[in-house]
C-alpha cells in the first residue's frame, strides 16, 4: 500500500504505472530504431541528444504540433474516436499487470483473463479507423486486422490457459510465485512457442504485419491519420509490445522470481523483470527486421491448422499429466516433443508449398 | 483464367499507384478485387514518357549515348553498350581489345548492381523491414563509387563511346575491381543466407505468378523472366557480341517460372557475372588504346539500318537504328524488355491475392523509364 486511503492509493499506483509505461514506450521506440539500425549496418538516430536518445521526444513534439487532418469524406465521429478506442484498452491492461511482487495497480484474481480480454478490445479501434477513413487501403487493412487478431487471440489464450492449468491460478502474482524453482517455459515449451507466435500476430509485427503491410496497403488502417491521432495508434502499439513482453516474462520466464527466489528485495526484482522483458523485446525486434511477411490466407491457415491443434494438444498433455499425477518432468518432455513436431510440420509444409501438393501453407487459396 | 464464385459479391476497384511503395517508379495498376482476390488487373503506363527515341533522333550519334543512360537507369552501361555496338556495326568499326574488356567488366558489374537493386526492392515487397535492402545497397554503393571514379557520375555515366571509351580507366582499376567483386560475392552470400531458404519466403513466392515456358515465349519474355521458366536462352551465348565468346559462364535456369525461380535465377546470375568480371580482369591487356584510331569528330555512318540486341539485366534490350548518312540517327527504336513483361502482368496476377500482385510486380523487376521511354 502506498497510502492508507484506497482511492489515493489506486490513483498513485495508476499514475506510477502510466508514467512508467509512457517512459518505456518512448525508450522502446528509440531502442527499436537503434536495434534495427545496428542489424542493418546503420547507426540509427544519432543527432538529437547523446546517441539520439531524445529522438523519441523530438518525434513526440513534432507529432503533437502537426495538423490533425481528416479526409472530407471520412465518417467524422468514427474516424476521430478510433484512436481512443484503440488506445484505452492497451492502457487498461496495465491495471492488473504486476511488475514486481508489490508494484502493480490492482492484483486481480482473474488478472490473466482480464488482460487477454481487455487487450482484445483494441481491434474495435482498428476496425473503426479502417471504416471511418473512407479509404480502401484502410478498409482492407482493418478487415485483415480483424481476421488476424481474432484468430490469433485463440491460440494465445489457449497457450496461457495451459500455463494456468499447471499453476492452478489466474492471479499473475501467484503464477510468478509458483515459478521459484523452475520457470514454466521448462514445463511448457510448446506453449511458449505458440505464445510467441501468437504475440507477434497480436502485435502485427513481422512476419505478421499484414494489417499494416507497408508495401501493399501502406500502413493499412492508419493511412489517413496524422499528428496526435496517428501517434496514439503508434503509442498503443508500443504499449502492447511492452505489455505482452512483460506478460510473457511473467507467465513463462518466471518474472521477478526465478532464479533468485521470491524473497529478494524490490530493486533486484525490478532488475530481473527488466532483463527478461528486454530479452523478449529484443527478440521481437530481431524478428521484425529479419523476416518477410506472410500472406493473409497463409496466416489464417497457419493459425487454424497448426497453432490451434497444437495448443489443444498442449492442454491435453497438461490434463493427462495433472489428472494422473505423473511427475512434472513429463510435462516438459511431452510438450517439448510436441513443439519439435510442430516445428517439423512447418518446416516440411513450407518446403512443399508448390501447387498441387496436398498439405501446404498455401493450400487454402480457394482457386486452382 | 476464369474464377467461379459461390457468393454474389461486388468487385471493388483497388488502385495501386502511380504513387505507391510497390510500384518501383510511376506505374499504376488498377486491381479489381473480390475481397483480397484479384479478379482483374489493368496496367497503366506512360507516366514517364519523355520521348527518348525522338530526342535521340535530334542529337548526333555521340550525344544520343546519354539518352541510353536515362532510358535504363539501373543498368546504364548495358544500355550504352547496346547503342554503341549498334552504331559500330553500322560504321563497321573495330574496337580496341582493351576497350572491349573494360566495357564487359563494367557491363557485368552493372548487371550485379542492377540485380542487387532488385534484391533490395523485392525483399521490401516481401515485407523484410529494410535489412536486405541495406545489405544489397552496401554492395551496390561500392560499385557506384567505382563507376563514379571511372566516369565522373554516379548515375548517368555516358562513358562508352562509339569506337571505344571516353577515356582510359584509373591506374588502380584492376585492384579496385577485384576488391569490389570480392566484397560483392560476400554480399550475395549474405542475401542468399537471409532470404533464399527462409520458410516465409518460400511459402510466399513458390507457385506464385507462374508463367509457363511456351506462353512466356509468346509474350516475348527475355532475360531472367524467360530463364526462370526453364528456357536456356541468353543472348551472350546465343549471339555472342563483344568478347563474350571468350568467356566462361553458366546460364542459370528455373523450373517452375514462378516468383521464387525469378529470384533464384537472378541470384545465381550475379555470381556468374562476378565470375565473368574476374576472368576479364585476368585476360585484360595491360596497355593499349581505348578508342578506335582515326575517328572523325562528327560521326556520319553510311546509310543503312541495324538491329542490335544485348542481354541486359532485365532481358533483351534492342536498338533499331536507321541511318541516312547524316550526323543524326534517322530513326532510333528501343526494344525494352520490361515493356513485354508488363504486358503479361495481368495473366500472371489474376487469381492471386493483393499481396501476391505486389510481389509478382516486384519479381518482374521493371524500370519504368525503359517501359515508357
Amino acid at each position: 500500500m502506498i497510502a492508507d486511503n484506497p482511492w489515493i492509493d489506486a490513483i498513485a499506483r495508476t499514475l506510477l504505472v502510466v508514467l512508467l509505461v509512457i517512459g518505456v514506450a518512448l525508450i522502446l521506440i528509440w531502442l527499436e530504431r537503434k536495434v534495427a539500425g545496428r542489424i542493418q549496418m546503420r547507426l540509427g538516430p544519432m543527432v538529437v541528444g547523446p546517441y539520439g536518445l531524445l529522438q523519441s521526444v523530438a518525434d513526440a513534439i513534432k507529432l503533437l504540433t502537426k495538423e490533425d487532418l481528416r479526409p472530407a469524406v471520412a465518417d467524422r465521429w468514427v474516424f476521430e474516436l478510433a484512436p481512443f478506442v484503440a488506445f484505452v484498452p492497451s492502457l487498461l491492461t496495465l491495471i492488473s499487470l504486476p511488475f514486481t511482487a508489490h508494484l502493480f495497480v490492482r492484483n486481480l484474481e482473474l488478472g490473466l483473463f482480464y488482460i487477454v480480454a481487455v487487450s482484445g478490445l483494441s481491434i474495435v479501434g482498428l476496425l473503426m479507423a479502417g471504416w471511418g477513413s473512407a479509404n480502401k487501403y484502410a478498409l482492407l487493412g482493418a478487415v485483415r486486422a480483424a481476421a488476424q487478431l481474432i484468430s490469433y487471440e485463440i491460440p494465445l489464450v489457449l497457450a496461457i490457459v495451459a500455463v494456468a492449468m499447471v499453476a492452478g491460478t489466474l492471479n499473475l502474482v501467484q503464477i510468478v510465485e509458483g515459478q521459484g524453482r523452475v520457470p514454466y517455459i521448462a514445463w511448457q515449451p510448446l506453449g511458449f512457442c505458440i505464445f510467441i507466435i501468437a504475440t507477434l500476430a497480436e502485435l502485427y509485427r513481422n512476419p505478421f504485419d499484414i494489417p499494416t503491410a507497408e508495401s501493399e496497403i501502406v500502413g493499412g488502417p492508419f493511412i489517413e491519420y496524422s499528428g496526435i491521432r496517428w501517434s496514439m495508434f503508434f503509442f498503443a502499439e508500443y504499449i502492447n509490445v511492452f505489455m505482452l513482453s512483460v506478460l510473457g516474462s511473467l507467465v513463462f520466464l518466471g518474472g521477478w522470481n526465478w532464479p533468485l527466489g521470491n524473497e529478494v528485495g524490490w530493486p533486484l526484482q525490478i532488475v530481473l523483470i527488466f532483463a527478461k522483458t528486454s530479452a523478449m523485446l529484443l527478440m521481437f525486434m530481431w524478428f521484425r527486421v529479419s523476416l518477410p511477411r506472410l500472406r493473409i490466407d497463409q496466416l489464417m491457415s497457419f493459425c487454424w491448422q497448426v497453432l490451434l491443434p497444437f495448443s489443444f494438444l498442449g492442454i491435453i498433455i497438461n490434463g493427462l499429466v495433472l489428472v494422473y499425477d505423473w511427475p512434472d518432468v513429463l510435462l516438459g518432455v511431452f510438450s517439448g516433443v510436441a513443439a519439435l513436431i510442430a516445428g517439423w510440420a512447418v518446416y516440411r509444409g513450407s518446403r512443399r508449398a508448390a501447387p498441387g501438393q496436398p498439405w501446404s501453407l498455401v493450400s487454402a487459396r480457394g482457386i486452382d | 483464367m476464369t474464377i467461379e464464385r459461390e457468393l454474389d459479391t461486388i468487385d471493388v476497384n483497388f488502385n495501386v499507384g502511380p504513387q505507391h511503395p510497390a510500384t518501383h517508379g510511376v506505374f499504376r495498376m488498377v486491381l479489381t478485387v473480390d475481397g483480397e482476390l484479384v479478379v482483374d488487373l489493368e496496367p497503366v503506363i506512360g507516366y514517364l514518357h519523355r520521348g527518348a527515341e525522338k530526342l535521340s533522333e535530334n542529337c548526333d550519334y555521340r550525344q544520343a549515348i546519354g539518352f541510353q543512360d536515362r532510358t535504363e537507369y539501373l543498368a546504364q552501361f548495358n544500355a550504352e553498350l547496346c547503342y554503341v555496338i549498334a552504331v559500330e556495326k553500322l560504321m563497321g568499326l573495330e574496337v580496341p581489345e582493351r576497350a572491349e574488356y573494360i566495357r564487359v567488366i563494367l557491363t557485368e558489374l552493372n548487371r550485379i548492381a542492377s540485380h542487387l537493386m532488385f534484391m533490395g526492392a523485392f525483399s521490401a515487397d516481401l515485407g523484410v523491414f529494410g535489412t536486405l535492402f541495406m545489405y544489397a545497397f552496401r554492395e551496390r554503393e561500392r560499385m557506384q563509387d567505382l563507376f563514379e571514379e571511372i566516369s565522373g557520375d554516379r548515375m548517368m555515366y555516358s562513358y562508352f563511346r562509339v569506337g571505344g571509351l571516353a577515356w582510359d580507366v584509373p591506374q588502380d582499376f584492376v585492384e579496385r575491381t577485384r576488391w569490389v567483386v570480392k566484397q560483392a560475392r560476400q554480399g550475395i552470400a549474405d542475401i542468399d543466407g537471409l532470404l533464399t531458404r527462409n520458410e516465409v519466403t518460400m511459402a510466399r513466392t513458390r507457385g506464385i505468378g507462374v508463367m509457363p515456358a511456351d506462353q512466356a515465349i509468346d509474350w516475348g519474355f527475355s532475360g531472367p523472366m524467360l530463364r526462370a521458366t526453364g528456357v536456356r536462352h541468353d543472348l551472350r551465348r546465343a549471339e555472342p557480341y563483344s568478347i563474350y565468346d571468350r568467356l566462361e559462364f553458366d546460364i542459370p535456369v528455373g523450373t517452375q517460372g514462378d516468383v521464387y525461380d525469378r529470384y533464384t535465377v537472378r541470384l545465381e546470375e550475379m555470381r556468374q557475372s562476378a565470375r565473368i568480371v574476374e576472368q576479364c580482369l585476368d585476360q585484360m591487356p595491360k596497355d593499349g588504346p581505348v578508342v578506335a584510331p582515326g575517328l572523325k569528330r562528327v560521326l556520319r555512318p553510311p546509310a543503312g539500318e541495324v538491329y542490335m540486341r544485348t542481354e541486359n539485366p532485365r532481358g533483351e534490350y534492342g536498338i533499331y537504328l536507321v541511318s541516312k548518312g547524316t550526323d543524326k540517327p534517322y530513326r532510333l527504336k528501343i526494344r525494352s524488355p520490361s515493356f513485354c513483361h508488363l504486358a503479361a502482368l495481368r495473366d500472371m496476377v489474376v487469381g492471386h491475392y493483393v499481396a501476391d500482385a505486389v510481389i509478382i510486380l516486384g519479381s518482374v523487376d521493371i524500370v519504368l523509364c525503359e517501359v515508357d521511354r
